[in-house]
């Protein structure tokens, strides 16, 4: 097998050992401890009523922009890993480069900032 | 038939050995970890916290353990029934996985893989899928809350988290964990230049840490006083236990990634006689003890941030400070010639 891949089997090993783990506690208390089933007891908790509406239903609009504005900056992350280990290497050109890929975030930033979407009231 | 043997079946066993002994002590600590956290808790509110089961309740933990696993699994009706049983267990099976690059000493990691950090921050993203999944599969209201703050919250602070990463790695210049602890290896101990720059980076981190855990003052997921519970509020027995084993599991790992990024991994704080004997290991384990004790420090003593304080917090100071953080240390390395040669 590939060197690179072989030392990787451990973290495989490993999940397959949490895995392992994960599922003989759950199953094993489900066999072990005794099931009393009934109607009121599997419905969902709504402080003594029964559910007014389902729970899968419409959201606040911001938590969405959170998830977009974090794609974003997440990807710069991954961008930013590979540049910081080779900050030797790259040379001035890659170390302005990669501050005007900053400076146009930062601007998207300043922006986002002044529409208010990190606005939450 | 030997040869079977001594190529493929002794080189696994001898990994499912380190990874046991991995996993038992982990285990252990997060059993006893929220036994120190109630004794702790109650030391600084003149309580005695729990003194009954066994000697100075040293067995609370395994009873509180039996007790929920001899509890009735209840699955909601309205609840998705695979994806609400399967959430726990991924929240439990990545705080375990993430183990697996820890280096507990000198050359003691289970897989020293060249990309370790970029491994963690993978993992530690991966824990939003096991709180959105509870919070959808419950189908309640508090639950569906919970799960989208504690979402929210934990994307926000993993950008921080990130910026503050790459910033340790500029200084070391490479992504393998045992490297990152080396290059700490000063002639002062913690005191060389890394730990000194890197103070205020590791005060950003940690509280980063504290929101990506879902802790006090940031336990906004779970304010009891308006979400019960938040995610885990139809969970029971050992569905909801492996939820809280996950959770604490996290706090320790988190513990260690910032004892690996910023306290020096293994090594002792200053290297002379009577500190360089005590074991790697042992240090590691102090130096995460140290920052699970402020976890528990901090929750006793601050009250819960607003849930728009919160974000205000992580996305207008937290994230412009790190990418700060990031083009001023880059600028030093780069205009001082100090990025290290790779």
């Amino acid at each position: 097998m590939d060197d690179l891949l072989l030392d990787y089997l451990p973290i495989l090993i490993f999940l397959g050992i949490a895995i392992a783990i994960a599922a003989i506690a759950v199953v094993g208390s489900m066999i072990v401890a005794r099931q009393h089933p009934d109607g009121e007891k599997m419905s969902a908790y709504e402080c003594g009523f029964d559910a007014f509406v389902d729970a899968r239903n419409k959201f606040d609009v911001r938590f969405y922009l959170v998830a977009i504005l974090f794609i974003i900056f997440d990807l710069e992350v991954a961008f930013l890993f590979p540049w910081a280990i080779s900050l030797s290497n790259v040379g001035m050109l890659g170390f302005w480069s990669m501050m005007v890929f900053l400076g146009i975030l930062t601007i998207g930033f300043v922006y986002e900032w002044r529409k208010g979407a990190l606005e939450w009231e | 038939m030997v040869d079977f043997w001594f190529n493929y079946i002794w080189p696994v066993a001898w990994i499912v050995i380190k990874i046991v002994a991995i996993v038992i002590p982990v285990m252990l600590s997060v059993a006893y970890l929220t036994l120190a956290e109630r004794k702790i808790i109650g030391g600084m509110q003149l309580r005695k916290g729990p003194n009954i089961v066994g000697p100075f309740g040293l067995l609370q933990p395994i009873a509180d353990g039996l007790k929920l696993f001899l509890k009735e699994t209840i699955i909601p009706s309205g609840a998705s029934r695979g994806v609400f049983i399967l959430a726990p267990c991924v929240t439990f099976v990545l705080a375990l996985v993430a183990w697996s690059v820890i280096p507990f000493g000198d050359g003691m990691v289970l897989a020293d893989i060249n990309v370790g950090i970029l491994f963690l921050f993978a993992i530690s993203s991966l824990g939003v899928y096991g709180i959105l999944m509870a919070g959808w599969a419950s189908n309640s209201m508090y639950a569906f809350l919970g799960a989208l703050r504690s979402a929210a919250q934990m994307v926000s602070y993993e950008l921080a988290m990130g910026f503050i990463i790459i910033t340790v790695l500029m200084c070391v210049g490479s992504l393998n964990l045992t490297d990152i602890v080396m290059a700490q290896k000063g002639e002062y101990g913690m005191l060389n230049w890394f730990g000194v720059l890197m103070f205020p980076m590791a005060v950003i981190f940690f509280i980063s840490t504290l929101a990506e855990t879902n802790r006090h003052p940031f336990d906004m997921p779970e304010a009891e006083a308006e979400l019960v519970a938040g995610y885990n509020v139809e969970y029971s027995a050992m569905a909801f236990a492996l939820f809280f084993l996950g959770e604490y599991a996290n706090m320790i790992l988190m513990s260690g990634m910032t004892s690996v990024l910023f306290l020096g991994g293994w090594l002792p704080p200053v290297d002379i006689a009577p500190f360089n004997m005590i074991p790697g290991p042992i240090w590691f384990a102090a130096k995460i003890a140290f920052c699970l004790f402020i976890f528990i420090w901090v929750r006793a003593t601050f009250p819960r941030y607003r849930y728009d304080q919160l974000m205000r917090l992580g996305w207008k100071v937290f994230l412009p400070l790190s990418l700060a953080a990031v083009v001023i240390v880059a600028s030093v390395l780069v205009a001082f010639d100090l990025a290290p040669q790779v």
